[in-house]
């Protein structure tokens, strides 16, 4: 029987925490690495740093970091700073 | 990845990172990295966000402008601390001021008469040169514009500013971060190298870059190859005229020209003052502290500040004080002296003290003439100045204006100071700034003072608008039998009626006279039963000339009436060049040539058609013949629609067969193409519809019975509603096939429209191999509005392809009622002949102005198709097989 995705949602006022907590999961993961982003209204500084790091991990890794409820004000963000091809987004 | 590989990948040309440490290079991407992401974050940020973020900024910067004036003074030893406050305070407060209601995030303006609505998008990383002359000021202002714009700035201070700017920076960021703006929005290069500005300047990451310095740094950042905001050098000429308030402009320039002690770029340089004010002025500068040097003194001033080899001025001088200047020239003056005036007695480099001095040493020149004074102007202008500011004090409007015209400056100071009116919001209402755009004359891109939107990537959003469109149709229209009788009701002192010799025989300009007032003077002009030629339209507009006429009756076919037309526009407008009047044109609003609107005559002219097919008495065409250039002249303009049609089928009752086939297909080809046509509206669809249904109906009638008076009526009626539905619409394809045909094989209109048009409507049915561009149109309606026709006419069909079917069937059905050839073959025109002229005839139809509003845009290749097809011949099948095919 195929395993029901599980999504790590991510809130926005301790985003940082939560994306280091997802981050340390990718060790001992086999699967995709699955983001629920729509409580993100804003991204900061700080998240795009982790997730800058966890990307580079998850590359290392061979794990697909897979995010969804992204706002496309949080998407155009990540195109800015060159990280968007690095994700893989859902809607 | 090494790094020099990511070097590679990140700047522009690798060859920026030579000189450069691995150490370095990491430090300086780490930079860019953080003011990227910061970029990147800001995108997010409302309006309401950034302007909670400006206000406290420039409070900070408001807190600390005596602190941060008095840095600057301490560091690069140049300037007025007391002025660099007050500088301080123009770049937080003023530039506030300027920006606090600006919008600078989403919709900035909205502009609906224009369908337009321009939004910001920020600009990212922008790389910022602050100079040494206006240090902290510089910095303030632009960390302003840069957080109101949502843009993140690395700044690159003139190393002997470094610390004070790097302070104003630290000032700025701190306020800025409190108050939510995103980290890393704001950095300064700790002490750093020009190889750190070539490789920041090519950085692929960084967006834009702020020179507000040196030549060299200006020229470096033009020379990036990136965007570039820069300045030009300054050299301002100053002119002072004889009607100028004296009092108020000496003060102004003593103010300007020792502020800070002259280091705005924009301070005066050279005043020019007319003869007649010189000695009272320079008396008034004496008296307010100036010293006035005698040539002794100008020429040892000149050697010690101006750098005889480059011409330029030292920079030992640059911003020091009158007093110490002097001492440096070896000048004995008082110890409370604020300027030091040089007379001089040209502009160049024997004239070292015309260059730009930012110190308080100022030129002077003593001008015999306003002509003289603008020259001089003129040359301080052109000796290093250009594109900067220029400043005149007058209060004659004309010489302001003159002055305007000749000073190639972004900036022209009308009788206030130069430095402090230039920065703009003090004197004067320009846009507060610290940066002076210089336009090219300055190698910049604008000659703008650099504000907050030179920060922005302006977008806009430009919806369709509902193209205005229009019906235009003579004023009035009598139509049905005996509509002639409406003459009676035309007052005229004197009418010509212009006609041909066959309608003369037949009686009808006897008919048309019966109604004219007898107190009329009527003047019957005959001319040849041919396409009007300008010979005969000179001598028709003698005639109008000679009787002084004010009416013209045109009784006749389409070229009759064509020719009043032209008639009455020659008479009205003698000047009216009728070549330059038929110039191409794509849109008969916009077209380059202007009809004359001034006339020295007025005539009305009355058109009475005598055929049933141009509808040229409510058309605005014209077409002559040029015999000697043996070509044709078109002329369109509304102003030639008549005045009043009379549309009497009386005179159409004697028609012989072949011409009322031949003018009732040319009628059914004004409505079909105006129908389809890509100008078509709903004004002229209910007249090319109705025109179709009375032509299908009418048209045989009239053919096989030439006296019915009922269908030769109706037909009378048809042509010209088709022709009120193309006045507005056009034509189309089909016209400009059969104008190229007919003309070169010598073919009647009517019969070249016919042996196109099966083809043209199957061609015009199918979805195009090229769309033509029209704004009246929602999407491809050529295939749907035949269906309609179809319909109309109760042809039958299912769907739009079968309906489409069924009209070209039933075109042909009636081409063959009205026994056209079914082929141009038929004509007797060789395979052969037919062949070698078709490039010809498509490179005519293609230029031919009716094609234009064709709702599918013919390919030359497509033209020669329709040529062979129409060649070839129709058979019942043919037309729809042809747009089945296409469909396909």
């Amino acid at each position: 029987m195929a395993a029901i995705a599980e999504w790590l949602k991510i809130d926005e006022e301790r985003a940082v925490q939560a994306l280091q907590e997802a981050g340390g999961t990718m060790d001992s993961r086999e699967g995709d690495l699955l983001l629920d982003f729509s409580c993100i209204r804003r991204i900061q500084p700080s998240s795009l740093k982790v997730m800058e790091e966890f990307a580079g991990i998850a590359d290392g890794k061979g794990v697909k970091i897979v995010l969804r409820g992204v706002s496309v004000d949080v998407y155009r963000v990540f195109k800015l700073v060159k990280l968007a091809s690095r994700f893989s987004f859902v809607s | 990845m090494n790094t020099s590989e990511a070097v590679r990948e990140r700047v522009l040309i690798p060859v920026a990172a030579e000189g450069l440490t691995e150490e370095r290079i990491a430090y300086l991407e780490g930079l860019v990295g953080q003011a990227r992401t910061a970029a990147a974050v800001f995108t997010q940020f409302t309006q309401e966000d950034v302007d909670r973020i400006v206000k406290p900024m420039v409070l900070a910067g408001l807190e600390q402008a005596q602190y941060l004036a008095r840095l600057a003074v301490e560091e690069t030893k140049l300037g007025v601390m007391e002025d660099k406050v007050l500088k301080n305070m123009v770049a937080t407060e003023f530039a506030y001021d300027y920006v606090k209601d600006k919008r600078t995030v989403g919709i900035i303006r909205e502009i609906p008469e224009r369908n337009l609505v321009e939004m910001a998008e920020p600009i990212g990383v922008i790389f910022s040169l602050t100079p040494i002359t206006n240090p902290t000021s510089t910095v303030l202002f632009k960390c302003i514009m840069a957080i109101k714009t949502r843009n993140a700035v690395i700044f690159s201070p003139h190393p002997n500013a470094w610390r004070c700017c790097s302070e104003a920076v630290r000032i700025m960021y701190e306020a800025a971060l409190k108050h939510g703006a995103p980290e890393g929005v704001f950095s300064c290069l700790e002490s750093h190298t020009l190889q750190d500005n070539a490789y920041l300047m090519r950085h692929k990451d960084v967006r834009l870059i702020d020179a507000t310095g040196g030549p060299g740094a200006v020229k470096a950042a033009y020379s990036s190859g990136k965007p570039a905001l820069g300045v030009g050098a300054g050299n301002t000429p100053v002119y002072l005229e004889k009607t100028a308030d004296l009092n108020t402009a000496v003060v102004d320039i003593i103010v300007s020209k020792t502020f800070d002690n002259g280091t705005i770029c924009a301070s005066e340089q050279t005043v020019v003052i007319d003869d007649e004010i010189y000695d009272p002025v320079l008396k008034k500068f004496a008296d307010l502290g100036a010293h006035i040097c005698n040539e002794k003194e100008t020429e040892l001033l000149g050697r010690t500040v101006i750098d005889p080899k480059t011409g330029f001025m030292q920079g030992m001088a640059v911003g020091q004080k009158a007093t110490d200047i002097a001492r440096l020239a070896g000048l004995s003056v008082k110890p409370d002296t604020k300027l030091l005036i040089a007379p001089i007695h040209g502009v160049g480099r024997e004239h070292p003290l015309s260059a730009e001095t930012l110190f308080p040493v100022l030129a002077v020149y003593r001008a015999k003439s306003v002509d003289e004074a603008l020259k001089v102007c003129v040359d301080v202008n052109h000796a290093g100045g250009l594109g900067h500011t220029a400043v005149i004090f007058s209060r004659n409007d004309e010489i302001i204006r003159k002055f305007g015209e000749v000073m190639n400056a972004g900036r022209i100071i009308v009788n206030s100071p130069g430095s402090v009116g230039a920065l703009g919001g003090v004197y004067n209402d320009l846009v507060p700034t610290f940066s002076f755009g210089c336009g090219t004359g300055g190698g910049n891109s604008t000659t703008d003072n650099t504000n907050i939107y030179h920060y922005l990537n302006i977008k806009r959003v430009a919806r369709r608008t509902q193209a205005h469109m229009w019906y235009r149709v003579p004023n009035q229209i009598y139509f049905n039998m005996n509509a002639v009788e409406n003459v009676r009701d035309l007052p005229s002192r004197c009418t010509i009626i212009i006609t041909n010799p066959s309608l003369e025989k037949f009686g009808h300009v006897d008919i048309v006279r019966r109604y004219i007032s007898p107190q009329t003077h009527v003047h019957v002009s005959v001319i040849p039963d041919a396409e009007p030629e300008i010979k005969v339209i000179m001598q028709g507009v003698e005639a109008l000339t000679f009787y002084k006429a004010d009416q013209i009756i045109a009784l006749g076919g389409g070229s009759v009436i064509d020719a009043a037309k032209i008639m009455k526009l020659k008479y009205e407008s003698p000047q009216a060049d009728l070549e330059e009047l038929a110039a191409p044109f794509l849109d008969l609003r916009k077209r380059v040539v202007e009809y004359p609107t001034e006339k020295v005559n007025r005539v009305r002219l009355v058109a009475i058609p005598t055929t049933s097919g141009t509808g040229s008495e409510v058309t605005p065409f014209a077409v002559l013949t040029d015999k000697e250039r043996r070509r044709k002249v078109t002329l369109a303009d509304y102003s030639l629609t008549p005045d009043v049609a009379i549309v009497d089928p009386q005179f159409v009752l004697s028609m012989p067969k072949g011409l009322t086939a031949d003018t009732g297909i040319d009628c059914l080809t004004h409505a079909l193409e105006a129908a389809v046509s890509s100008y078509a509206s709903p004004y002229t669809d209910c007249n090319a519809m109705q025109a179709i249904r009375m032509v299908f109906k009418y048209l045989p009638i009239a053919y096989e019975h030439p006296r019915d008076e009922e269908a030769r009526c109706m037909m009378h009626n048809a042509a010209c509603i088709a022709a009120m539905a193309f006045s507005n619409a056009s034509v189309g394809v089909n016209h400009a096939l059969a104008h190229a045909f007919g003309a070169h094989f010598g073919v009647a209109h009517g019969r070249a429209n016919a042996l196109m048009l099966p083809h043209v409507i199957a061609y015009n049915a199918a979805v195009p191999t090229k769309f033509v561009p029209s704004p009246y149109q929602k999407g491809h309606v050529a295939h749907n509005k035949y269906a309609t026709i179809a319909d109309l006419l109760g042809l039958g069909g299912h769907t739009v392809e079968e309906k489409v079917k069924n009209l070209i069937t039933a075109v042909e059905q009636l081409l063959d009622q009205l026994e056209f050839p079914r082929s141009i073959a038929e004509l007797g025109i060789s395979k052969e002949d037919f062949e070698r002229a078709i490039p010809e005839l498509t490179s005519l139809a293609f230029d031919d102005p009716s094609g234009r509003s064709n709702p599918r845009m013919p390919l030359m290749t497509e033209l020669a198709d329709l040529f062979r097809s129409a060649y070839q011949g129709r058979g019942l099948t043919k037309g729809a097989k042809t747009f089945q095919k296409r469909t396909a």
